[in-house]
């Protein structure tokens, strides 16, 4: 387990750093795939099988074809990704937010077992539970969620939609 | 009708005259070797029956030596390794080593022999013999292949992304593997028998996207950049119908997990594909377009794009493609097979026969179906192709999503044996099926035209009229 954790962390940072430093665009991009499934994998040894799945299925396999799409329809995209000044705002925001959720983490009481008090039974399926409560007490997000990724699938209908000039047939 | 002239006889129809069946030449075969071949026919009724009194008996269950289910030796190796007070680790390392090896072989293996098992089936469906040069039936056609392939000079072209050239081969080859992962062999053979095995074969499929992308672009070709965004769009819009289709499955069965639905299969002794018609088309023809086979290989359509998103490569990178597409045939046999044949039972028969056995014949015939469409159908143009998943498949799907929740939870409801109602949606749903298809493809235009009663091309330039008359008709 300590094996898995280090070995997937280290993945996982070091590709997230690879992301910073590569030049390229797009060998940002496989990097930050590769950091993904990192993070898949850490969520699979928390046993937390349903979001290492879907982290898989939506930023490893459908928001990096989004980004790719991205970067291949931007003008310029593949031009060399130098350092401009934007780098100081960015290293704040990211400094800030890293001792933010490092300070919560040692802040917060953890229940930790070890060894044999760490029973297979302690390893519920999270599936029915995310389930359960996505349809019962999460409702109301689910459903504005929904109608807001509907709009948004309309919003790109009728944006890409060819418009007739008047007096055009057909 | 006139008589028609004897064809001279060439040597291969010579050779198809004289061609004797399997039962002449074994009539024509000496008598010992007759009475030998009985005597093995005895020898294996016999000890067959023995295997039977054994089984009936039920003093295999379980044991190390049940070779049905190979789960049983890696579930005793742990139990003795845990008496032995090994470490923790060492038994679920071991066993899953041992999975894994076990996934590796199988993939291994059909590298070796698939593309001679392809090329030999196409060559049937062509009337011709296909490779059988290379050692016994050109079995080893394949390796000829392989060696071929690595001695072969490596180009590169200079302008290409290095970093990324090299990495999609390997990339690519990843989901292929993973994706075996939940599949069941047998009760206790799958190697991850995951809670949310649906969703994981799914974003499994939703990788191998990302190496086809980078394998097109840093080429730097056109051809391979067009194959790679066809490629891509087509995959990311045929994942929806696998997913709508699988929804289906999902929620008829109750479960994500690949073992409980081949158990519902097997409980209630109906394959899914009656059940849901529509999803088993659904998910084989999305399958085809996923993993690029004819009628949907538009990314790499050779007579448009040269070989599409691989055209840069060569030597045993462009293999490795190759091999690719060959283990992904295979696997969605398998998924085919778990999600809509009943897994590894066959109605009581995974009692005799091992149950990995019975899941591989039916990869076979899954496989023998996608050989038999590239050998029949043509390749769809990429607009045709975008559109019937868009305008066809996706619809559809969601119509039948709706209809199979409502199914769904009246079976949940039902409490007299479930035959009846699953009698009726299987005739319902078949009759719906048949119905909306028919109806839906009318109102998009896709109707099907009345049957030409003479061959169009025939007729035009004279040549029926002149053939008739040639027959004195």
């Amino acid at each position: 387990m300590i094996l898995a954790f280090f070995a997937l962390s280290g993945l996982t940072v070091a590709s997230a750093l690879l992301v910073f430093v590569a030049r390229n665009l797009l060998h940002a991009l496989a990097f930050l795939v590769l950091s993904f499934l990192g993070m898949a994998g850490l969520f699979l040894t928390l046993s937390a099988d349903f979001i290492g799945v879907a982290q898989v299925l939506i930023y490893a396999g459908s928001i990096s074809v989004l980004m790719v799409f991205a970067v291949m329809l931007t003008p310029l995209a593949s031009r060399n990704n130098g350092s401009t000044l934007y780098v100081i705002p960015a290293m704040l925001a990211a400094g800030g937010l890293a001792s933010l959720i490092g300070f919560v983490a040692i802040d917060t009481e953890w229940d930790e077992r070890k060894g044999e008090a760490l029973g297979v039974s302690d390893f519920t399926t999270t599936v029915a539970g995310i389930g359960d409560l996505l349809l019962g007490r999460y409702l109301l997000a689910f459903e504005v969620a929904s109608v807001l990724l509907l709009f948004a699938l309309l919003g790109a209908i009728v944006l890409v939609q060819e418009r007739r000039r008047a007096g055009e047939e057909a | 009708m006139s008589e028609q002239p004897m064809r001279p006889a060439t040597p291969m129809l010579r050779q198809i005259a004289e061609h004797r069946s399997l039962l002449q030449r074994f009539m024509g075969v000496s008598k010992e070797w007759k009475g030998f071949a009985l005597l093995l026919l005895g020898g294996l009724g016999l000890s067959n029956l023995a295997i039977a009194y054994v089984v009936i008996d039920g003093r295999l269950d379980g044991q190390w030596y049940d070779i049905r289910d190979l789960g049983n030796v890696t579930q005793h190796l742990r139990s003795w390794m845990q008496d032995e007070g090994f470490h923790p680790a060492v038994p679920y390392l071991t066993t899953a080593l041992l999975g894994a090896l076990g996934i590796l072989s199988v993939v291994g293996g059909w590298l070796l022999i698939g593309s001679w098992v392809e090329r030999r089936v196409l060559a049937k469906f062509q009337i011709r013999q296909g490779p059988n040069r290379t050692g016994p039936f050109g079995l080893f056609q394949p390796i000829a292949d392989a060696v071929k392939l690595m001695q072969k000079e490596v180009v590169i072209p200079r302008v290409a992304d290095k970093f990324l050239y090299y990495a999609p081969p390997v990339i690519i080859f990843i989901p292929a593997i993973l994706g075996w992962g939940p599949v069941p062999w047998a009760g206790k053979m799958s190697f991850l028998d995951l809670n949310v095995g649906v969703l994981y074969t799914i974003a499994i499929s939703s990788l191998g996207v990302l190496g086809v992308f980078l394998a097109g672009w840093s080429s730097n070709n056109h051809y391979s950049l067009l194959g790679a965004m066809r490629t891509v769009a087509m995959m990311v819009s045929y994942e929806i119908p696998i997913s709508l289709a699988l929804l289906a499955v999902v929620l008829l069965t109750g479960s994500m997990q690949l073992s409980t639905i081949v158990a519902w299969q097997a409980n209630y002794n109906a394959w899914l594909i009656f059940l849901l018609p529509f999803a088993a088309f659904t998910f084989l023809f999305a399958s085809t377009a996923e993993i690029n086979r004819t009628p949907n290989d538009i990314g790499e359509a050779e007579s448009e794009i040269v070989a599409g998103f691989y055209t840069e490569y060569s030597g045993m990178k462009a293999g490795l493609f190759m091999g690719v597409e060959l283990g992904n045939a295979i696997l969605v046999g398998a998924m085919m097979a778990t999600f809509f044949l009943g897994g590894y039972t066959m109605f009581g028969l995974e009692t005799w026969i091992p149950g990995y056995l019975i899941l591989a014949a039916k990869i076979g015939a899954v496989y023998f179906l996608f050989v038999w469409l590239r050998g029949t159908l043509p390749r769809f143009r990429l607009d045709q192709l975008m559109g019937y998943a868009w305008k066809f498949l996706i619809p559809l799907s969601v119509v039948q999503v709706l209809l199979v929740a409502v199914e769904a939870s009246i079976f949940a409801r039902w409490e007299t044996p479930a035959l009846f109602p699953l009698a009726a949606f299987a005739l319902l749903n078949l009759g719906l099926t048949v119905e909306m298809v028919r109806r839906w493809a009318h109102a998009l235009g896709y109707a099907p035209e009345v049957a030409q009663q003479q061959p169009v091309m025939a007729t035009a330039i004279g040549g029926l009229k002149a053939a008739q008359k040639m027959r004195g008709g």
